[in-house]
């Protein structure tokens, strides 16, 4: 018999998911109109302020006394003692973190999420495809792949955002462009006639990319239509679902699987996601408003 | 008696069980009378109970009627449930600080009373059982549900009848408590008055009966108390044919009938307040004018609302339809792909509670019947 | 003119057209190359040729007054400019600038639609390689137009 009715609690006392550690605004940046990155230290900690994180991971970051949002970690996660979040003003919250400065204490929970699939990209050629926002969860994985270079075919970067002035960080695109072993293409929906650079939807890109569709792996990240639009042009250039990465994105509150909002059919996006193989939500992606 | 035999309590020896309780610091909560429906509040004594009261439930209905005996738990689940106190509706997470320096973050310390929950039925049991998947059986553990769900003593009761939206015998629910308790009830006719047939479920069960006066009940009495739970199960309000339920939901999520509920559903999400197993929350940061202190505090929320679903500037699930669909599907279909069961308990609040009566029961069995209509107009299998 | 004929027919574009029609087609075509900065044609022009190019990239503008000429794709090798000769009144709808030297066959839309109209299989080979393009910058366009990246208001 039973000594208690209650079930077994998982053993060792977990620390509470819920509660923000305090960091520090190190850098604050302007990338583009509205658009924002941080640099954050922790003051906590083993003292070195060391963050672990996966490419493709997230953080809950709080602004005190106003609210906490899912922001992306898009720094290099082989510089654990910057933690470099980039963030697009457009409610409350953002909008509070974003006029965040240096020496402010901000709230952060976290790492969180399945990231990018680096493992899987050795030996193969990797196409990451990014649409204006979605260009920061991506760049943690730029980086790792580019620091073991030899480890992998050949990476390819197909970035589409609105304009010119919404080109995101445009400077370390034009020095990895500069190297010989990575191709950057970068169009944008509309342009003043100083740009020569592409004009035109992202997926006009991926039908020109030169790559081996069956050893390629796709990593894919920008708003919902862009995706379905990518992922569309990435299966007709030969790619399996099976090597399609979408990150997607939907309300949260908890990041842990409590709070039930960031739901999308049977998978939590904070949990099961935000990076998700292709073939596991493709049918969900074809269904509106789930 | 021996740990598995069962035994007989009056109910003055139920009353000396709870004193014992109580002089053991638990917080006793159990159902009471209150606004016209039985509610779970804090009880002292079984007077506090809803003896002599039944309740006639519908879609949509509810209200108490007069029983024409002392029974004291002679009617079926009312509006709440015990999530109100192992997952509470609003729970502060914890509290900041903020000096010229910097911001010191306090979490919200657990309370240390426990609860004895007196009168919980199987579905609830059940429903108890499935938070704990959700809450403790994940890769992180919501520690305040962990808080007041460790210690908490539970005091079953097997129904004697069954609630006229009740359908926990088609979720294999109950109506008879099989685990999950520590003391299990029925009430049953004794000589002069009501009786309690008591089975234990664990040490902590047989420990709290030691301490008041009680006897091994005859096979009479055992064979009574089978009867009750089996005339509760043969009279059920409602059924739901459930073996099925995940896949036909799923291969469904475009089916006419969603538009058809969405005419009627006012996405009140009074379902998802009274279901026993729905757990969405939000939360909510506050602070002082001077911002020297906020806090975040947690509390229950609904995938009816607008706002739960709200991305880029608008909602992913707009319309009705959509968030309907949302919480049924949840509740019996994807349930099972994220923690193994259904969601669904079969206790009947949903109907009941429900503004404009929409049964659970009726809408699945409106999908199933689309199905074979389907099949049958077009001459194929 | 026997160059020409060649490069016409192994042009990807006009992949599986066969002897006799790439033949015809070849009877419209010379070679065209413009500098970086030249217009192809301007908005309103009469369509009488378009281009296919073999070397070079095209931007398509239209200008607005106090904006300045706005681009809304660009064009790359193998790619078609102009597409507005198919259908009447056959006038260009927007400005084609040359981004750097463009080398292209320009193709005599008034000869090309005489001989469509004539051989209506051939007709038929154009239109099976025209409206692809159409319907790919179509659905190009409105992504563009949806502006998904755009911040909501």
């Amino acid at each position: 018999m039973a000594s208690r009715s209650e079930p077994p609690v998982p053993g060792g006392a977990a620390a509470d998911p819920m509660i923000p550690r305090v960091a520090r605004v190190r850098r604050r940046r302007r990338d583009a109109p509205q658009v924002w990155t941080l640099d954050l230290e922790i003051e906590d900690g083993d003292g070195t302020g060391n963050f672990a994180f996966a490419p493709g991971q997230f953080n809950m970051l709080t602004a005190f006394g106003v609210g906490e949002a899912p922001i992306s970690m898009s720094g290099d996660p082989a510089e654990p003692w910057r933690l470099v979040h980039t963030i697009r003003a457009v409610g409350a919250v953002s909008g509070a973190l974003a006029r965040l400065g240096p020496g402010d204490p901000i709230g952060l929970r976290g790492p969180f999420g399945a990231g990018w699939p680096v493992a899987e990209a050795t030996a193969r050629d990797v196409v990451i495809v990014a649409g204006g926002l979605g260009l920061a969860p991506l760049r943690p994985a730029l980086y790792r792949l580019l620091a073991e270079r030899a480890r992998y075919g050949k990476i390819i970067l197909l970035y589409g955002t609105r304009s010119p002035d919404d080109i995101l960080f445009r400077g370390e695109l034009e020095s990895w462009r500069r190297r010989l072993d990575i191709e950057i293409e970068v169009t944008v929906d509309h342009a003043a006639s100083a740009w020569h650079g592409h004009v035109g939807v992202v997926t006009m890109l991926i039908a020109r990319a030169d790559f081996d569709p069956l050893h390629a792996i796709a990593l894919v990240c920008g708003p919902e239509i862009m995706m379905r639009f990518a992922i569309a042009a990435l299966r007709h250039a030969g790619l399996q679902d099976e090597s399609i990465y979408l990150s997607m994105e939907r309300n949260m509150k908890c990041a842990v699987g409590f709070c039930g909002h960031c739901q999308f059919g049977t998978v939590f996006v904070c949990r099961d996601g935000p990076v998700f193989r292709h073939d596991r939500v493709q049918h969900l992606l074809a269904l509106k408003e789930i | 008696m021996d740990t598995v035999g069962q035994a007989v309590l009056t109910p003055d020896g139920l009353q000396i069980l709870l004193d014992a309780l109580r002089r053991r610091s638990y917080r006793l909560v159990g159902p009471t009378v209150r606004d016209e429906a039985i509610v779970y509040d804090d009880i002292a004594a079984i007077d506090d109970l809803p003896r002599g009261w039944t309740d006639e439930q519908d879609g949509g209905q509810y209200r108490l009627l007069r029983r024409d005996d002392d029974a004291l738990f002679g009617y079926a689940v009312g509006p709440h449930s015990w999530k109100k106190f192992l997952h509470p509706p609003v729970l502060r997470l914890w509290r900041a600080e903020r000096d010229a320096q910097s911001v010191r973050v306090a979490p919200e310390p657990e309370p240390d009373e426990r609860f004895a929950f007196i009168g919980v039925r199987s579905c609830e049991l059940h429903a108890i059982a499935i938070q704990d998947e959700v809450f403790l059986g994940g890769a992180h553990v919501d520690p305040h549900y962990r808080a007041r769900r460790q210690g908490a003593f539970i005091l079953a009761v097997n129904c004697g009848q069954a609630g006229g939206t009740c359908f926990c015998a088609s979720m294999n629910t109950g109506p008879k408590a099989e685990a999950g308790f520590d003391l299990a009830l029925t009430e049953i006719v004794g000589d002069n008055g009501y009786i309690f047939v008591v089975e234990a479920g664990t040490e902590a069960g047989l420990a709290a009966l030691a301490d008041a006066p009680h006897r091994a009940a005859t096979q009479e009495e055992i064979d009574a108390a089978e009867s009750a739970t089996a005339r509760a199960a043969a009279a059920m309000g409602r059924e739901m044919r459930s073996d099925d339920v995940h896949d036909l939901l799923l291969r469904n999520l475009e089916n006419p009938r969603w538009d058809d509920v969405a005419t009627r559903c006012l996405t009140c999400a009074n379902c998802t307040m009274v279901c026993p197993t729905c757990f969405c929350t939000s939360v909510e940061d506050t602070s002082d004018l001077t911002g020297a202190e906020s806090s975040r505090s947690q509390r229950w929320d609904s995938c009816f609302t607008m706002d739960f679903s709200y991305i880029h500037g608008g909602s992913v699930r707009a319309s009705a339809r959509s968030r309907y669909r949302q919480w049924m599907t949840h509740k019996l279909a994807t349930w099972f792909d994220q923690f193994g069961s259904s969601g669904c308990v079969g206790c009947g609040r949903c109907i009941t509670w429900c503004p404009v009566g929409i049964d659970i029961t009726e809408e699945v069995r409106a999908i199933r019947e689309s199905e074979s209509a389907e099949k049958g107009s077009d001459g194929r299998a | 003119m026997e160059g020409l004929e060649r490069i016409v027919k192994e042009h990807p574009f006009f992949a599986g057209l066969g002897e006799e029609f790439g033949n015809l087609v070849s009877g419209c075509a010379q070679n065209a190359r413009f500098e970086a900065g030249q217009y192809l044609f301007h908005e309103g022009d009469p369509a009488d040729q378009f281009y296919l190019i073999r070397h070079g990239r095209v931007a398509l503008e239209l200008a607005a007054p106090g904006r300045g000429a706005l681009t809304f794709l660009t064009l790359n090798e193998g790619d078609i400019v102009g597409v507005s000769w198919l259908v009447p009144p056959y006038r260009w709808t927007d400005d084609a600038r040359a981004l750097g030297l463009v080398r292209a066959i320009s193709i005599d839309a008034a000869c090309l639609r005489r001989k469509c109209e004539a051989d209506h299989d051939l007709g038929y080979e154009m239109m099976k390689r025209f409206v692809p393009v159409l319907v790919e910058r179509l659905e190009a366009t409105r992504l563009q137009i949806l502006d998904v990246y755009g911040v909501p208001v």
